[in-house]
């Protein structure tokens, strides 16, 4: 679903990837771990297509499609979800409206019609309930006042609403508690363990993958994937740090 | 009638002198609002679809009266909203209004609030959304006279521009004659914000729409305090917002 070849991307004419190469076929999660400072979030913004980080060499495909020519919003449309490790706020903006403008502009897009408000806030609610989030929540401007539990939680019911075929999440887990580690979690294994869906999971640490089993594991460093293996590569990083095994 | 100003004087120094003459000779005196003590009154003032529009009210809030007063500002070549208030003892004023234009347009809204007596309140919030070339004003005065104790008012101005040739002028002036009062303000200008920019095209929003969106947020609670029908401001507002987004 995911084909990266040979990417090169600068972040303010500051080399970040350096020739970094990943395979994330259909119907697999793969996890992204290395250090601070590997270039784990320059990869996920460069996915997104965040201006400011530019990409000087390689290609990316999505489902056969060049992802480096759409823009922010048709990368969304096409069905990639990008989650944020700092969700951002934005006062005088309810959730309900802003997800819902969000989606029927990403459904106006596909040809389909728009849903009314009634139909989305059936379906806002449904996803609300399966985080455990309370759907008034989502009547407050977005992330406003939200904790840090709560924006990610939050990034979750986005996720279910959005339903994406290629989900990149970003640092999911940091700063969550036991309980709302083990709610992102499981968020994550029913909207996108699918057959027909992939995750790309960007982490510092091993912890979240106790609940998401991973298909296979890279190794970022330096921005560039410097080992793969399957599950219990993350186990070994975590026993033995990122300097002896990335190295 | 009065000879036509010039840009010489205080109050019209960023007016649009032409747009204005070409009123002027028609310009019906400043119309009186009298609100009766502990009388209130509430008041939406729309845009026309004409290309200048120029409202001019004097209003005298006698003790324990209270206005508030909702104002959209829209004029495709020059609006102009000019607002003379008088408040007696434990008056209550409130102005909450909206510059929003592209191209050429000149949005100016110029206000004095005299507080003559004590323990009176006034609350002025003004939003500017400009593109284009166009330029968005408040010239506000709020003058408390020495026997006005415990006056209370507040000028609330923030303008967003969303072009390199737009541009705002945020002047709030305060004359304080009395020892025991509270007035604020504060004025910011900026530009929309690039991480919510990019975070609302994340989830699928077409530019267009994330700007009318987040601008949208930066206006919309201006018509909060709305009692009943708001007579379709906030939508007037909102399509004004989407043809400049």
């Amino acid at each position: 679903m995911l084909k990266i070849e040979n990417l090169h991307a600068t972040v303010a004419g500051k080399p970040i990837l350096n020739g970094l190469t990943l395979n994330v076929p259909t119907g697999e999660i793969h996890a992204i771990m290395g250090p601070n400072g590997s270039g784990k979030s320059t990869l996920a913004y460069v996915l997104g297509g965040r201006p400011g980080y530019e990409v000087t060499q390689g290609s990316v495909e999505y489902d056969g499609r060049d992802l480096l020519a759409l823009e922010p919003h048709e990368r969304a449309t096409a069905g990639i979800f990008l989650g944020f490790q700092y969700p951002v706020e934005i006062p005088g903006v309810s959730y309900l409206q802003f997800l819902r403008e969000s989606l029927n502009s990403q459904r106006r897009s596909r040809g389909e019609t728009d849903l009314s408000g009634a139909e989305f806030i059936r379906l806002a609610k449904a996803q609300a309930a399966t985080m455990g989030m309370d759907a008034d929540m989502l009547k407050r401007p977005v992330n406003v006042g939200f904790s840090g539990g709560e924006k990610k939680r939050a990034e979750m019911v986005q996720m279910g609403i959005m339903a994406p075929r290629l989900a990149i999440l970003d640092e999911t887990d940091s700063g969550l508690d036991i309980d709302a580690l083990k709610a992102v979690g499981a968020g994550i294994n029913s909207i996108m363990r699918a057959p027909d869906k992939a995750v790309l999971l960007i982490t510092h640490y091993q912890r979240l993958l106790d609940y998401v089993r991973p298909d296979r594991v890279h190794v970022l460093s330096r921005g560039v994937i410097t080992r793969s293996g399957g599950p219990e590569l993350a186990h070994e990083l975590e026993r033995e740090g990122y300097v002896e095994v990335a190295a | 009638m009065t000879a036509l100003p010039t840009r010489k004087l205080e109050a019209f120094r960023y007016a649009d002198i032409d747009a204005l003459a070409s009123v002027w000779s028609e310009l019906a005196e400043p119309e009186i609002i009298d609100i009766a003590a502990q009388q209130k009154l509430q008041q939406i003032w729309l845009p026309s679809d004409q290309e200048v529009q120029i409202r001019r009210v004097e209003m005298i809030l006698h003790a324990g009266a209270s206005a508030n007063i909702f104002a959209l500002n829209t004029a495709s070549h020059y609006g102009r909203i000019e607002l003379d208030v008088s408040l007696h003892e434990g008056a209550d004023f409130s102005l909450h209004a909206a510059n929003i234009g592209g191209e050429l347009s000149n949005l100016e809204i110029v206000t004095i609030v005299r507080h003559l007596e004590p323990s009176a309140t006034s609350r002025q919030v003004i939003r500017s959304v400009l593109g284009g070339k166009a330029v968005g004003s408040y010239l506000g005065k709020v003058a408390v006279a020495r026997d006005a104790q415990h006056s209370d008012s507040v000028q609330s101005i923030k303008a967003m521009l969303l072009d390199r040739g737009a541009s705002a002028n945020a002047k709030p002036e305060l004359e304080i004659y009395a020892d025991d009062v509270k007035c604020a303000h504060g004025a910011t200008v900026g530009e929309l914000d690039r991480d919510q920019l990019f975070y609302a095209a994340a989830r699928g929003l077409d530019p267009a729409g994330a700007r009318a969106l987040l601008l949208g947020g930066f206006v919309g609670d201006l018509w909060d305090g709305i009692e009943g029908d708001d007579l379709g401001i906030a939508e007037l507002a909102r399509a004004a917002l989407k043809r400049i987004a």
